[in-house]
């Protein structure tokens, strides 16, 4: 699939939900799926700063995709970064950097967007695409 | 007795909805909400008497100065200090805390030693850190607690001849532990040591008086005693403002100025360079008329009922722990629900239209302390209710259980 088709599906599977509770249990049950990062990359190198939680990120790139995984110590924050490697894991480093992320506004987490938010979304997303700039110039 | 209904109708915003609940404001440690009595008094200056003051001739610029300085006399009566020249205006606590320990460089030599406690938040820490720094001068640390109460014994062992300086604030905005900063001023002034109490925090729920303290540096600010954000006040007793130097040069400041020589006005002028924060002066004498109004014991008195109950009600919560559990705090409560991320908990309250700290607090030393990433912080004001924190309870119940 490409990015914009899982986004599509995320954004379809957050309009069942009725109310902001079923929407953050959701993202909740998704914090617990998230695809967990080997505990020899939870350094502090790896920690993404202008988070209020410890969140850490690794990507290794195979067959042209990059694979991401991710911890954090804060549930809701867990659940962010699950949403957003399921958008942006195995695919290729081009369309990482090329792709938008309306799609959390659509989920209903447009307040999480802001820049002054402790969370850190906006760090987060920076911080994916960094690793695809990293690997697209080894690409090149 | 204080009526808090009533009370509650003097504050606008206590009737806006957050996320479609109505708000329920518990972070008044981190800034309090303002009366409309005060906003009234913002409204009208710009409406009515905008102008710089203490330079112009014409009628505007005098009432303006009239209202700014009776305003600072206002500030003057409330801490009951000497003299109103020895209240300083400032953008805010940390403001406050900088210019003393700015004019401090050139007073301190290597050796000194200067004192800070355990519970300072960042902004009572990194200026003294600074200070040592360009001085040679050391910082101690007066240490903690289980109880998150200052150890005092250590603080004795601490003092000695080479003691020039001791921080310490009056409460701490982390705990809400209430420092007995008497015992502390008299230690520090038996080994002629000056004392800075930092009365971020204390000055929303008690009224310090000065004199009586014997205090030589006491430091607020208005936006945490339903004033305004961007002022503040440093009162010094005089003798300590005469030898410290100026600390921003401009106008307001200077007595005569040529190129080969300037000479500065005198208190408190020397300390005010620039166009002060003439509104937001006004508007903090109107809030101090404002809490006295309500009255400070009524105040404690209420806050305290806040407090004892809200401790109460949480202590019930299966895996709660409280922080800072010392016999004389006021109504702040920090906790942690289990191993529950306190971003997790403060997330989901906020849907639920219920405003708290989450973090460290800017007192990570503390944090590090416990060792623990930050807490949920409660902070009670005298326009909350226990409705209210019923219905905190009951929200945190619910995130506890989604969290768990």
């Amino acid at each position: 699939m490409t990015i914009e088709e899982v986004q599509n599906e995320i954004i379809e599977e957050f309009a069942m939900f009725e109310d902001w509770e079923e929407r953050y249990q959701y993202m909740i049950d998704l914090g617990k799926d998230l695809p967990l990062i080997e505990e020899k990359y939870k350094t502090d190198d790896n920690i993404i700063k202008g988070c209020q939680s410890k969140v850490w990120v690794h990507a290794n790139m195979q067959d042209d995709k990059i694979n991401f995984t991710a911890d954090s110590d804060a549930i809701i924050t867990k659940g962010i970064i699950a949403i957003l490697i399921r958008a942006f894991s195995n695919q290729h480093p081009k369309d990482i950097l090329e792709a938008n992320t309306d799609f959390i506004d659509k989920i209903g987490l447009k307040e999480h967007l802001s820049p002054t938010r402790a969370n850190g979304l906006v760090s987060m997303i920076k911080q994916l695409k960094l690793y695809a700039i990293a690997y697209q110039t080894q690409l090149n | 007795m204080l009526d808090v209904q009533k009370i509650r109708k003097d504050f606008p915003i206590l009737n806006r909805t957050v996320n479609g609940k109505p708000l329920i404001y518990f972070d008044n440690a981190a800034t309090s909400q303002t009366p409309q009595q005060v906003i009234d008094v913002i409204v009208d200056y710009y409406s009515n008497y905008n102008a710089n003051i203490h330079r112009g001739v014409h009628s505007l610029s005098q009432e303006a100065t009239d209202a700014y300085e009776q305003a600072r006399i206002k500030i003057q009566k409330h801490f009951n200090a000497k003299h109103s020249y020895e209240i300083i205006y400032t953008a805010g606590t940390t403001h406050s805390i900088n210019l003393v320990a700015n004019g401090f460089s050139s007073l301190l030599k290597k050796g000194d030693e200067i004192i800070v406690s355990a519970l300072e938040h960042h902004s009572n820490i990194v200026p003294w850190q600074m200070l040592c720094e360009r001085t040679g001068a050391t910082l101690r640390v007066i240490p903690m607690n289980e109880n998150g109460e200052l150890i005092l014994s250590d603080y004795d062992a601490l003092l000695n001849e080479h003691t020039k300086l001791v921080f310490v604030n009056h409460i701490s905005n982390a705990l809400g532990t209430i420092n007995p900063i008497e015992s502390i001023i008299e230690k520090a002034h038996a080994v002629g040591a000056a004392v800075l109490v930092d009365g971020a925090q204390s000055c929303p729920h008690l009224k310090p008086d000065v004199q009586a303290l014997d205090v030589d540096f006491y430091v607020c600010s208005a936006h945490k005693i339903c004033g305004p954000t961007g002022v503040g006040m440093l009162y010094g007793k005089e003798e300590w403002l005469i030898k410290l130097p100026p600390y921003q040069g401009g106008g307001e400041m200077i007595a005569e100025v040529s190129f080969a020589k300037t000479t500065y006005a005198g208190l408190p002028h020397k300390f005010e360079a620039g166009t002060p924060n003439i509104c937001g002066g006004i508007a903090f004498g109107a809030a101090l008329d404002y809490m006295n109004g309500i009255g400070f014991e009524n105040i404690a008195a209420y806050e305290n009922e806040l407090l004892a109950y809200g401790t109460e009600q949480l202590q019930k919560i299966e895996g709660l722990k409280i922080y800072g559990t010392a016999k004389e705090k006021t109504s702040v409560i920090s906790f942690n629900v289990g191993t529950i991320h306190p971003y997790d908990i403060g997330t989901i309250l906020d849907k639920m239209g219920i405003a708290v700290r989450t973090g460290h607090h800017c007192a990570q030393p503390i944090m590090d302390f416990y060792k623990i990433p930050g807490t949920i912080r409660a902070s009670f004001m005298f326009y909350n209710t226990k409705e209210e924190i019923d219905a905190f309870i009951v929200a945190l119940k619910k995130a506890i259980m989604m969290l768990s």
